[in-house]
Parts: C-alpha cells; sequence; structure tokens
C-alpha cells in the first residue's frame, strides 16, 4: 500500500463512530436516495446514487468494525479501499455531490448520506484524491486568506470606494463592537453591494458592528475538500479575531457552507465551544426586525420566489427567518415546490463550482431548478447565497431564461425607510 | 433421519441454535455500533438531539410527497411485504400459540383465511421486488449478490409456511420441518446481514433526527 492510500484509510478510519456504523449496518440498497438527488434524477447516472458514492467509507467500516468483515479480511475476502477504487470514485464523491443532504431527509432507515459522502471526502482527499481546483482553493484559502486569493488591500480598497460613494462607515477592528461580520470573498469582489446593505441596514438598526482585518474571510474550503485539519486552522482564525475584538456574535454572510463551517462544524473542529455566537445574517436581520429595528419604505409589486441555499435551509436550520423578512418588502411571494427543507440544490455546492471538471454536469442539473422555477415563474428569484446566485445565473443563462436573482439582503437594504 | 427425527430436531437442537446465533449476534452488533461512540457537539444547539431523534425514529416511517411520487413502488411493495412479515409472524394463531408455550406471553391471533391472505401478499410484493430490482438500472447496480441471497432468506419462510399450511406435495412433519429450518436461517442470517436493519433502524433513525434536529430542522 503507498504512503498517501495508507493515509487515506487512516483518515476513512478515523471517520467511522457510532452514526455511520448505525447507518451502513441499516441500509437495504433501496435506492430511494437515487431518486432524492438531481446529479441521479437529472443524468441518469445509476453511479450517482448517494449511498453509492459513500463506498470507500463503506469498506473501511465494514472490513475494520464488524466482525464478520475482520474475519473476512484475515481470509482476504474483504473488498479493498485501493488506488483505482478512489480514483474510479473521486468524480462521484467531489464532481456529482454537493453535500446538499435532500437524500438524508429521505432514506427510509434514516441514513444521514450526505454526512457520509463528506466523511468519505477525507479520506479521498488524504489519499491524494480531491479534485485540482478545491486543492488550489484550499491552498490559496490557507496561505493568503481567501480561496479567490482577495487580499487585505484589495477589501480596503472596496470599503474605501464604498465610503465614498455611500457616505456610510464601515467599520474595521473596532473593539468591542456588537457584530463581527465575515464575508466571502466573492462578495468582496463580485458583489460589493452586499457590503454596502449590511452598513446601511446596520446604521439605521443602531447596531455596532466591525470587520477584521485578520479574519474577514467566512468561506471554508478545508470543509468542501474534506481536510478537517485545514479547515480547523481556517476557523481558529476567525475566533482568534473575535475574541481579540471582544464582539458578541460573528456574523456569517449569504453563503450557505460558510455558515456549515463556521456555526455548525466550527467548535467541534477547533475542540472547543465558543465563547461567542454565531448567527447567520438572515438570523441577525430577522431579530432585528421582531424588534422593530428596520423600517421600510415600500415594498416590490413582482412576483418574487425564494430558493433555500441547501446549507442554510436543510442543513443550516434557518428556514422561517427569510420568509418573514420577504414578507416586509414583497407583497407577491410565491413557494416553489419542495421549498424549505426539501428544496432541490441549485447544483454547485459544497465545492462543485470550484472544481472544473464538474462545470458541465452542474449546468446539466440545473435543469432541476429549472422545473421548479417553471412551475410558479416568477418575475425574480431571490436568495441568500452569493454561489447559488452566481450559479443560478449562469444555469438561467444556459437555458435562455431572463429571471433576475436578488440577494435577500441587498433588497432589504434598498426598501429602507430614509428617516 | 427420518422425517420425524427431524422435525424433532429443528424444533429442539436447531431451534436452539439459531436462538441463541440470533440472540448473540444482535447483542454483538449493537455492541460494536454503540462502542464506537460519537463526539459531543460543542456547537450551540437549535434543538433537541433527544427529542428530535425520538420524533424522527417515528416520522421517517411517513414518506415525504415528492419522494413517494418519485419511489411509489419501492414504498407500496415495501409496505406491503414488511406489514405482511408482521402479520404472518406474530398473528398467525399457531405462531402464537409456539410463542407462549415459550415465554408464557400471549395475544389475539388474527382469523387463518386472513393472515393465509395477507402470506400470499407478501409473497407477490417479494416477487415484483425481485423483478423490480433486475429492472431498473439504479437498483441493478446497486444490487450484490448478498441482496439475492437476502431476497430469498425472507421469502423462504413465506413460501415454506403457505406450503405446510396446505399440505402440499410433501408429507406434514416433513413439510412443517422444511418450514422451522427456513425460519432458523433467517434467524442465524438476521444479525450478520442487511437484515439487522430491523433493530439498527432505530438507532440510524435516531441519528439522523438527532443531528438534524441539533441545527433545528426536524428530518
Amino acid at each position: 500500500m503507498s504512503a498517501s492510500l495508507e493515509k487515506g484509510v487512516n483518515a476513512l478510519k478515523q471517520q467511522v463512530d457510532s452514526s455511520v456504523a448505525a447507518f451502513f449496518s441499516s441500509c437495504v440498497h433501496c435506492g430511494m436516495c437515487a431518486d432524492t438527488c438531481l446529479f441521479q434524477t437529472e443524468t441518469g447516472n445509476p453511479a450517482s446514487t448517494p449511498i453509492a458514492k459513500a463506498e470507500p467509507l463503506r469498506r473501511v467500516w465494514k472490513s475494520e468494525y464488524t466482525l464478520l468483515g475482520r474475519i473476512g479480511k484475515m481470509f482476504g475476502l474483504s473488498k479493498k479501499v485501493d488506488e483505482k477504487l478512489l480514483t474510479e470514485w473521486e468524480t462521484m464523491v467531489y464532481d456529482n455531490c454537493t453535500l446538499c443532504g435532500r437524500c438524508s431527509m429521505v432514506c427510509p432507515v434514516g441514513n444521514d448520506i450526505a454526512l457520509m459522502i463528506r466523511k468519505t471526502r477525507e479520506g479521498m482527499a488524504a489519499a491524494g484524491h480531491a479534485p485540482e481546483g478545491l486543492i488550489g482553493a484550499t491552498n490559496r484559502s490557507i496561505k493568503i486568506g481567501s480561496p479567490m486569493g482577495v487580499k487585505l488591500p484589495a477589501l480596503l480598497a472596496q470599503i474605501r470606494h464604498l465610503e465614498e460613494d455611500t457616505g456610510l462607515k464601515v467599520p474595521v477592528d473596532v473593539e468591542g463592537a456588537e457584530y463581527m461580520l465575515l464575508l466571502s470573498s466573492m462578495e468582496i469582489m463580485n458583489f460589493p453591494e452586499f457590503m454596502e446593505a449590511i452598513a446601511r441596514i446596520f446604521d439605521k438598526a443602531g447596531a455596532t458592528w466591525t470587520i477584521s482585518s485578520e479574519a474577514f474571510e467566512a468561506t471554508n474550503s478545508g470543509i468542501q475538500i474534506g481536510v478537517s485539519d485545514l479547515a480547523a486552522e481556517l476557523v481558529q482564525r476567525v475566533v482568534d479575531a473575535a475574541e481579540k475584538l471582544k464582539v458578541k456574535t460573528v456574523i456569517s454572510p449569504e453563503c450557505g457552507h460558510a455558515y456549515m463551517a463556521i456555526r455548525w462544524d466550527g467548535p467541534n473542529l477547533v475542540g472547543k465551544a465558543f465563547s461567542f455566537k454565531v448567527r447567520h445574517i438572515l438570523e441577525v436581520l430577522d431579530t432585528f426586525r421582531e424588534e422593530g429595528r428596520l423600517k421600510l419604505k415600500d415594498k416590490i409589486s413582482e412576483k418574487v420566489t425564494y430558493h433555500d441555499p441547501c446549507q442554510i435551509s436543510r442543513r443550516g436550520g434557518v428556514i422561517d427567518q427569510p420568509r418573514r423578512l420577504i414578507d416586509l418588502f414583497a407583497d407577491d411571494f410565491v413557494e416553489m415546490p419542495d421549498a424549505g427543507k426539501m428544496n432541490w440544490c441549485c447544483g454547485a455546492g459544497g465545492g462543485v463550482s470550484s472544481n472544473e471538471r464538474a462545470d458541465e454536469v452542474r449546468l446539466q442539473v440545473f435543469k432541476r431548478k429549472k422545473a421548479q422555477l417553471e412551475e410558479v415563474q416568477p418575475d425574480a428569484i431571490i436568495s441568500a447565497c452569493s454561489n447559488c446566485r452566481i450559479h443560478i445565473e449562469d444555469g438561467l443563462e444556459e437555458y435562455g431564461m431572463d429571471i433576475p436573482l436578488m440577494s435577500l439582503t441587498e433588497t432589504l437594504a434598498e426598501h429602507l425607510a430614509d428617516d | 433421519m427420518n422425517e420425524i427425527a427431524l422435525l424433532e430436531w429443528v424444533r429442539g437442537t436447531g431451534f436452539q441454535i439459531a436462538t441463541v446465533v440470533l440472540v448473540a449476534g444482535v447483542i454483538i452488533r449493537i455492541f460494536e455500533i454503540l462502542m464506537l461512540g460519537r463526539k459531543k457537539n460543542l456547537a450551540e444547539a437549535k434543538g433537541s438531539e433527544f427529542s428530535s431523534g425520538m420524533r424522527t425514529i417515528v416520522s421517517r416511517s411517513v414518506p415525504e410527497s415528492d419522494s413517494f411520487k418519485r419511489s411509489a413502488f419501492t414504498i407500496v411493495a415495501g409496505y406491503i411485504f414488511h406489514i405482511g412479515l408482521f402479520v404472518t409472524i406474530f398473528l398467525f394463531a399457531p405462531h402464537i400459540l409456539l410463542i407462549s408455550e415459550l415465554t408464557g406471553l400471549g395475544w389475539p391471533a388474527l382469523p387463518t383465511p386472513i393472515v393465509d391472505a395477507v402470506a400470499v401478499l407478501s409473497i407477490i410484493a417479494l416477487l415484483a421486488i425481485l423483478v423490480h430490482r433486475f429492472n431498473n438500472k439504479i437498483l441493478r447496480y446497486l444490487t450484490t449478490p448478498g441482496d439475492l441471497f437476502i431476497w430469498f432468506v425472507t421469502i423462504a419462510p413465506l413460501i415454506t409456511g403457505y406450503i405446510a399450511f396446505h399440505r402440499i406435495g410433501m408429507s406434514g412433519p416433513m413439510l412443517l420441518a422444511v418450514h422451522i429450518l427456513s425460519v432458523e436461517l433467517l434467524m442465524v442470517v438476521l444479525p450478520f446481514s442487511k437484515l439487522t436493519h430491523v433493530f439498527t433502524i432505530f438507532m440510524a433513525r435516531w441519528y439522523n433526527g438527532a443531528i438534524s434536529g441539533y441545527r433545528g430542522v426536524q428530518s
């Protein structure tokens, strides 16, 4: 066994816990998970059946942690994890799964299949079987601090432009602020309107906030590629900054996996409960709404719908907040079929968008979102994840559909009362 | 060995062996799962692990609507044979008598013609499931020789039971011996195959509900 393969197998062994063992013990090969996965329904590829994607992890569980498997291993009968398997599985685990977790909601025996695939990635990455695009993004995150290579001067330049253009203030490194905002590189470079919206809303709501010059990046390629050590290092940077600035709450921006990384995986990655709270921007805005701190001047008349980003809704638990907020500024709101916790993924989460090899399949599976949109024919789509946003815009263009996509936070800011 | 001796063996020693393997096997399997443990979640909770897990144990029996549309055959056929197995195993008068002799526990039986009809329905459902497994390209991809063996182990007691009850072909004691043997095969195989889901499904569903419920989503 080569050194990298051994590392991979060891990483897989470390991923097996009682939940994984209960899951694999219970699978009856019914195939229902296949019907829940857009990578299967839209391509017809049987290898895209969710549970099949966790095969490398299953083999390790079976041969190391079951009585029959261990006996089989002694006689050389167990199916081994080898280079061939990992090479074959790499595209299934990374290109054909966004870790959206729809399968986990349907499996009749209760397997959290998305978690099993997420754990499989730990072994794949350790064995050197991760896609180039994700390796690059992770390396840039560790070395530069951003998967897109965005450095502090670029952020400061965007802040300067914003302050000059709008007269608003973007506080940097303010100790004792209530909130510390994280941003995705995408928001810094492609959607600076997001930061402007935050500045406007927090100013009106009278809340103190800041951005840390030492940890402003929200995304975490480490959890997408499946390298917990690196993911933990990225989380630790945020923890250090939040503790240094003594903030009460860290805000995760409009990005799906960033929320999963800092809110749910973060404390477990660094092995310590946080001394501050972590909230998604939609949760913070909904609290402002509840406290009557959001005054709106008008409502939009277009028919709007909301695309639930998987890691924020189904995997994150922020489902009602966006709907209550949209209610503030939209009169004509329609739900797509399967909206909320059963929503269909856009097709580009979980690192798929950073993986050029998956460009074709992500647009192919966008047909599912297209079908959902055709059901309700909205004038505009609202969402809360820059990655969903870029991919949905890509998909709409690919299929010749002309529907604008708006950020919830930005749209809310545009309709704030002027007083 | 004549057929009476065979029947005595399957009823006595055979049944004892099968029971020991079943009980010990299930305990080993559950133990080897729980022994692995699970790390404590350090993130601030948004919901209860315990109650969400308990709720998912129940709620996962009700298919979600889009999934029902897409997997209707699997769900309907699956329900039929699962209920069928329950009825034929636990609500058939001679079986209740046997359980009562062994444990002292008893309960009312369903009328025999109903159990008979349920057995036929279950056999049909299992046959249809096998055909579906070969015809559907996803299931063909997932299916292992083990799945086919387990299918056989599951349908065998239904078929042998049906034949024994209707006394088709062989003599009574021989038919009964074959039926009991098929049940003993099921008992021995159960802990070491996907049939363990009979027990581990409660653990798997609980973990699923707990993981999701912790994040504030009822799964």
